[in-house]
């Protein structure tokens, strides 16, 4: 199960990491994908990865869930190696694939050592100023969590269909996934969304103007 | 108390006026007869497209906030219910009105996972738990904003005998007042009153023995 957990779960522990403020995580994740986009080269990208390799050791994460969940990135990140070496060479192949892997390696770290309603709290309060501009932070705060929360869904969805679509003999048949997919996922979205209405969540409560 | 008054949705329920008092009311009927839109209507899931629903003197149309905040809601697959990664952060999302600094919350949310007895699934995944336990957390969860009345709408279909006896004791313990939609004929049989549903309108509304006897003998 949880084979496509890709960016893993929190991890309770009292590391360092751990007790940094989300803020500042997210502040890092944010500027290192800007920093590794916008140097892009290799001996950058190679560093990043390094040094967030020394943050998965720092925050003690489980290396065996770390490889199950990334064996299917990292069947994605070869092939995109192969083309970018094809097309712009070996450079800039190890620039863009290192860059990405570190990319994912440290939202990793950052849900391994995150609970989701600290992160909540947090672009919560981030968002506030925005409140004027008719943005609602609880709402979209809530958005990313149940976007957290669904990967996996989707994906053990994704599985189901596959195996239903192999014993009528569909494999190669793209529609008899994507169309089954499509469907459940909304249908499922619809039944999460009546659920959240249910229990009066991302209904604004503070009393206002009626 | 639970007021009907000759509530209408187009195609799935005919003129409707009921009064629903009683501690424990069951609802049985066939699938797609419009059990389900019976209950939607009272916590303004559905709304009437004439006539009113009424919770407590509250209009479940015009004053839909204050009645989900009294009326709790158990789904069938607690799969679309549980919305967080873990245990702990979904009861601690049902308290985040109520409870604004995180360490309350937290402490909140852990007296409510002790009082169901699952304390110990606090930090799990709720991709690890089994259905049964899925489904008590999802009730832990709608309990904890502590409700005047639950719904749950089929809450044992998906779960083996002795969860959904489990899931259905509990049910009965509780101190809410229930509205239960079961195909579990045993269950709806423990029931005060049984509204028999059939072609969205109620075919029959009393005694529950005598309920689930119309009920079977219609099929």
């Amino acid at each position: 199960m949880n084979q496509l957990n890709l960016l893993g779960l929190y991890q309770p522990n009292a590391t360092l990491l751990h007790r940094i403020s989300p803020g500042i995580k997210l502040i890092v994740l944010m500027v290192l994908s800007i920093a590794i986009v916008v140097v892009r080269e290799a001996w950058f990208s190679l560093a990043a990865l390094v040094a967030v390799c020394g943050a998965v050791g720092l925050a003690q994460m489980s290396l065996g869930a770390l490889l199950r969940s990334t064996r299917i990135l990292a069947i994605g990140l070869a092939l995109l190696a192969a083309f970018h070496w094809w097309q712009n060479g070996p450079e800039h192949a190890i620039a863009v694939v290192l860059g990405l892997a570190a990319l994912i390696l440290a939202s990793a770290v950052l849900t391994a050592t995150t609970p989701i309603d600290q992160m909540l709290d947090t672009i919560t309060r981030a968002l506030e100023p925005l409140r004027r501009f008719g943005v609602n932070p609880e709402a979209v705060g809530l958005a990313f969590s149940l976007l957290l929360r669904f990967i996996p869904d989707i994906a053990e969805r994704a599985f189901e269909i596959r195996d239903a679509a192999r014993a009528r003999g569909l494999d190669r048949n793209v529609r008899a996934h994507m169309t089954p997919l499509t469907i459940r996922v909304v249908a499922h979205a619809l039944s999460v969304g009546e659920a959240l209405q249910a229990r009066g969540i991302g209904e604004d409560v503070r009393p206002g103007p009626r | 108390m639970i007021e009907f008054d000759q509530a209408v949705v187009a195609n799935r329920l005919h003129p409707t006026t009921l009064a629903l008092g009683e501690q424990r009311v069951g609802v049985i009927g066939p699938n797609g007869s419009g059990k389900s839109t019976l209950v939607r209507l009272i916590n303004g899931l559905i709304e009437p497209d004439s006539g009113r629903v009424l919770v407590n003197g509250l209009d479940s149309q015009r004053q839909g906030r204050q009645v989900r905040q009294s009326v709790g809601f158990l789904f069938t697959d607690p799969g679309a219910q549980l919305v967080m990664p873990t245990v702990i952060e979904d009861i601690s999302l049902s308290l985040r009105n109520t409870h604004t600094k995180r360490t309350e919350r937290r402490a909140a949310a852990l007296a409510i996972l002790d009082r169901f007895g699952l304390k110990d699934l606090a930090e799990r995944s709720v991709y690890q738990l089994s259905g049964g336990q899925r489904q008590l957390v999802a009730l832990a969860s709608v309990l904890a904003t502590d409700p005047q009345v639950l719904i749950a709408d089929e809450p044992t279909t998906l779960l083996d005998l002795k969860n959904s006896r489990l899931v259905g004791d509990l049910l009965f313990s509780l101190e809410q007042q229930v509205i239960l939609v079961t195909h579990d004929l045993d269950l709806a049989a423990r029931c005060d009153r049984v509204l028999v549903v059939s072609d969205g309108r109620i075919d029959f509304d009393g005694e529950p023995q005598l309920a689930v006897d119309h009920y079977r003998a219609s099929v």
